[in-house]
């Protein structure tokens, strides 16, 4: 049976009628229609659906909603500045042509800002293992992990 | 997938349900094994019992005489990090690292890890080394019981009806212990194991004094090789001796072939990752071949 539920999505209180069984994946992108966050495997093994609850990466589709009452959950939606401007870290990746078709962008980013957030400069080896989680099919992570080296020593936000 | 989603407060209310939906009802910690079974409908719980609103279940803290004990709420991720874990107990930290990636590891939890009872589950081989306990609460109030003696089969713990997995004891260990978990996966830490090996020793003018050794994803269940243990306690390990209890260690596994490796090739990967798993434990003084097992990680 559907539950009445609270989620606090980038700041903003959501109310939404939800199965406990649904993943918070699935609450985002059909309830919410923040389909910034991605959903590839939904095993947990992909890493598309990677988002920040209390500041640490989760995957999404491996998460019930229900269980996010009360945290703060933050997606890719909520990067940008209220002027519009990009995230640091968007804007490396596009600088460091780390973008193809984009499927892993938005997961990569998140799993990224979790890492830099903990580790405002981490070494190569650090990034590659903290991307362990996140799959891309296209960039081969070179670019990836160079974009995400480049934001390293930055003020973090 | 469908379910009823129960939120007890208090292990009582806990077990309380699930003695009385027995059979039909599975906790959830993190969630994320319990999900994967349900959405692939391996499983099909009428109610899910979610524990992680239970106050106090989280804890990773050491007591005056050096106890470890670990909530089975806390995360994979709080055990990795833990400054005073990779102080006393580093192999657990080390070992908690190797799993999945951060994401999994900020949400699956120890007790989770435990209570799956996957014979890969990389907590068991450095828990089990440890001599670790754990606290099981249920109808009948608390008992505790080796870890070693927890699993029963892949995927089968011995918790009984309206059981649950409060804790995990870890004692002090002296101060010169050494140990190392080895994880033999294609993809490290994002794939499980093919074959896990922990080692933990400490040396006595380097004799072997308390040397265990815990196999993954070689048995049923997470296991001791308790023969390799009995050939190196209180000797001074050379080549030879380490090479005859590497043997041992492969002989007394018992691993199938599934998709991750032969039966053979698991039998001879525990050989030679026990063997350079007592070679990396080893005091200096006794450290012939550590570039082997330098080679080898
Ligand atoms: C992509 C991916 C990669 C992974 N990689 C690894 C890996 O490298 N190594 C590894 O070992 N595991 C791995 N896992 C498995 C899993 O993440 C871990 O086993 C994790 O620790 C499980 O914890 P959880 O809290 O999510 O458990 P849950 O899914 O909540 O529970 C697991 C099982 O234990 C029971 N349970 C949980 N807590 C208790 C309790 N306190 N008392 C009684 N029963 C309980 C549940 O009913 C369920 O049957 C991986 C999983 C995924 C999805
Ligand atoms: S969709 Fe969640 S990890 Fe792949
Ligand atoms: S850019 Fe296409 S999957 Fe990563």
């Amino acid at each position: 049976m559907k539950r009445l539920i609270t989620l606090r999505i980038n700041g903003i209180d959501e109310e939404i009628y939800a199965e406990p069984w649904w993943p918070l994946s699935r609450v985002l992108r059909d309830e919410l229609n923040l389909i910034g966050t991605k959903e590839g495997c939904e095993a947990g093994h992909c890493g598309a659906c990677t988002v920040l609850i209390d500041g640490k990466a989760v995957m999404s589709c491996l998460y019930l909603a229900i269980k996010a009452r009360g945290k703060d959950i933050a997606t890719i939606e909520g990067l940008q500045g209220n002027d519009g401007a990009l995230h640091p870290i968007q804007k490396a990746f596009i600088e460091h042509f780390a973008v193809q078709c984009g499927y892993c962008t938005p997961g990569m980013i998140m799993t990224a800002k979790a890492l830099l957030d903990e580790n405002p400069n981490p070494t190569e080896q650090e990034v590659r293992e903290g991307l362990n989680g996140n799959v891309c099919r296209c960039t081969g992570y070179t670019k990836i992990v160079d974009a995400i080296l480049s934001c390293g020593g930055k003020p973090k936000n | 997938m469908q379910f009823d989603y129960l939120e007890p407060r208090t292990i009582e209310e806990t077990v309380s349900l699930l003695s009385k939906f027995d059979g039909e009802a599975k906790v959830i910690a993190g969630g994320t094994d319990l999900l994967n079974l349900i959405r692939t409908k391996i499983i099909r719980p009428k109610y899910v019992v979610d524990i992680a609103r239970i106050p106090g279940l989280d804890h990773v803290k050491y007591d005056d005489a050096g106890t470890l004990s670990i909530g089975a709420l806390a995360t994979i991720r709080a055990l990795e990090m833990s400054a005073q874990v990779k102080e006393r107990h580093p192999v657990i930290a080390q070992a908690a690292g190797q799993l999945g990636s951060v994401a999994i590891r900020n949400v699956g939890t120890v007790g989770g890890n435990l209570c799956h009872a996957s014979p890969a589950a990389d907590t068991a081989p450095v828990l089990i080394a440890l001599g670790a306990r754990v606290k099981i609460a249920g109808p009948a109030g608390d008992r505790t019981t080796a870890l070693e003696n927890f699993f029963a089969g892949p995927g089968r713990t011995v918790l009984e009806r309206g059981e649950i997995l409060a804790e995990i004891q870890v004692p002090a260990t002296p101060p010169d212990t050494t140990g190392i978990y080895f994880k033999h996966a294609i993809r490290g830490a994002a794939d499980l194991a093919i074959v896990g090996v922990a080692v933990v020793a400490n040396f006595d003018g380097g004799r072997c004094r308390n040397l265990r050794v815990a196999l993954a994803a070689v048995a049923p269940t997470p296991m001791r090789a308790t023969a390799a243990e009995r050939l190196l306690e209180g000797r001074e390990p050379d080549h030879a001796l380490i090479e005859i209890a590497a043997r041992a260690a492969a002989d007394e596994s018992r691993p199938i072939t599934d998709i991750r490796g032969s039966a053979d090739y698991r039998r001879e990967m525990v050989k030679v990752f026990v063997r350079a798993a007592i070679k990396r434990v080893l005091p200096e003084e006794n450290d012939r071949d550590n570039e082997i097992a330098t080679a080898i990680q």
